[in-house]
């Protein structure tokens, strides 16, 4: 099994290689497409705002051999953010996987003031994939994050933050992505790679 | 609605790649391994870590980075480091070895600038304002230098300025409560919690778990942070944070 983590600008790509070599993956970190075409499973991950991000992948031509990648993918945080269609972070176009537009959190709700960026652990619910399989309804997941991807067909996990209730992880076709980062998520995130690692895929 | 978990975070410091203060933990091979308290701890459910480097030397700087790589290959929860922190070149070292959160203090005062930088460079999420204060006659006002120096900061004005300049996060320290176990600081805290728009971490005071309840309920702390009570095993985790639920607190069980 080949497993290739995108190598662009978005920072700190170290945890998601640790958290892969805890069950027992080797990944090799790569911008090449003949690399990231020859991958058995491709992870995008990130930590980053969509602007700078998007200049980059349109630029280097990375944006393009995501896009057409025919293995299961995997995108994390603004991972997930740029398979979407547009980002409301600096009125972005992004890769367009995904049909959403993704949105900043409003800066107060009927409930109060609504702290942003979401920092810390939540639950996530409504789980529909086998991404999650062996996780149940209302385990809680590690996210950081000021935007999110609200509600929508492709969505495979809800999550509630701010008085919104919004996709924390989306499928579509062989694209998977998560809002929450499952490689800071203790063994609830270890067992979502691991599922996505071994996920049937024809 | 808000679903977000309050976050208990056990503070561990650290000298020449070695945890300091005797650490009263059973089962540990090495108990005065970080890596091994640190995967202990995450074991027992804490929400993150904080590693603080009290040593101040070139050697231990780098100790302390070695050290830092061996907990990001361990552990899987998200960790911050402290301590030794001047220049965005020191952030980058430690973030390249795995941390995931840096936390400022003095240097923060001393150079603000450094905190806009470390946002625009690495983003917000990464930087940690740890403020050292204490309540004088005047009022709270912010403490450097392990507490040895006042500043001319009030703790209020000095968080809202932090925040806007990019912090993603602020560490409060009372020094009147740090250390005493009778609680922290929670008019301070609800203060500031509720001036500002990024998450609080109260920290010192903790002496039992009824003062965990009133950080958060009280004090609208999003997050509690503790060494001894935990090192000592006076407080444990999984009991704390069952008691915290059982008190209706969002936490991670």
């Amino acid at each position: 099994m080949k497993v290739a983590v995108v190598k662009y600008n978005a920072g700190n790509i170290c945890s998601v290689i640790n958290a892969l070599r805890r069950i027992g993956i080797e990944p090799q970190v790569t911008d090449s497409a003949t690399e990231l075409a020859a991958a058995d499973r491709i992870i995008f991950p990130g930590q980053g705002e969509a602007v700078n991000t998007m200049v980059y992948l349109q630029q280097s031509g990375l944006g393009d051999v995501i896009r057409n990648l025919h293995q299961p993918v995997l995108g994390i945080c603004i991972g997930q953010q740029l398979l979407c269609a547009h980002s409301e972070e600096g009125h972005t176009p992004c890769l367009g996987i995904f049909d959403s537009c993704v949105c900043r959190f409003p800066d107060s709700c009927p409930a109060g003031r609504v702290k942003v960026p979401q920092i810390g652990w939540n639950t996530i619910d409504d789980l529909r994939s086998p991404l999650f399989d062996g996780l149940k309804n209302g385990d809680f997941v590690y996210f950081v994050h000021s935007f999110y991807v609200p509600e929508c067909a492709d969505a495979i996990a809800h999550t509630t933050y701010g008085g919104v209730t919004y996709a924390s992880a989306l499928h579509k076709a062989n694209f998977y992505a998560t809002q929450f980062h499952p490689e800071k998520s203790g063994d609830t995130g270890l067992r979502i790679l691991h599922n996505f690692i071994h996920l049937c895929h024809d | 609605m808000n679903m977000l978990a309050k976050r208990i975070i056990p503070c561990l410091d650290v000298k020449d790649g070695r945890t300091v203060k005797g650490i009263n933990f059973v089962n540990l091979r090495d108990a005065g391994d970080p890596v091994e308290l640190g995967k202990a701890y995450s074991e027992q459910g804490a929400d993150e870590l904080v590693f603080l480097d009290i040593a101040a030397t070139h050697e231990g700087r780098k100790t302390f980075t070695d050290m830092v790589s061996r907990v990001a290959a361990a552990i899987s929860i998200p960790f911050t480091v402290g301590g030794g922190i001047h220049e965005l070149a020191d952030v980058a070292r430690l973030l390249e070895a795995g941390a995931d959160k840096v936390s400022l203090n003095s240097a923060a005062l001393r150079n603000p600038q450094l905190v806009n930088d470390i946002a625009a460079r690495f983003g917000s999420q990464v930087c940690v304002a740890a403020i050292d204060a204490r309540h004088d006659e005047d009022g709270w006002y912010c403490y450097v230098n392990g507490g040895r120096i006042r500043v001319e900061r009030t703790l209020f004005d000095w968080a809202r300025e932090v925040a806007d300049r990019g912090a993603g996060e602020i560490l409060f320290t009372s020094m009147d409560h740090d250390g005493v176990k009778q609680g922290f600081p929670n008019e301070a805290l609800a203060r500031l919690s509720d001036e500002l728009s990024i998450p609080v971490i109260a920290s010192g005071g903790a002496g039992a778990k009824e003062h965990f309840a009133d950080a958060f309920r009280l004090g609208h702390a999003d997050a509690a942070l503790a060494a001894s009570v935990f090192h000592f095993g006076e407080i444990k985790i999984p009991e704390l944070k069952q008691y915290l639920r059982d008190e209706g607190i969002c936490v991670r069980l």
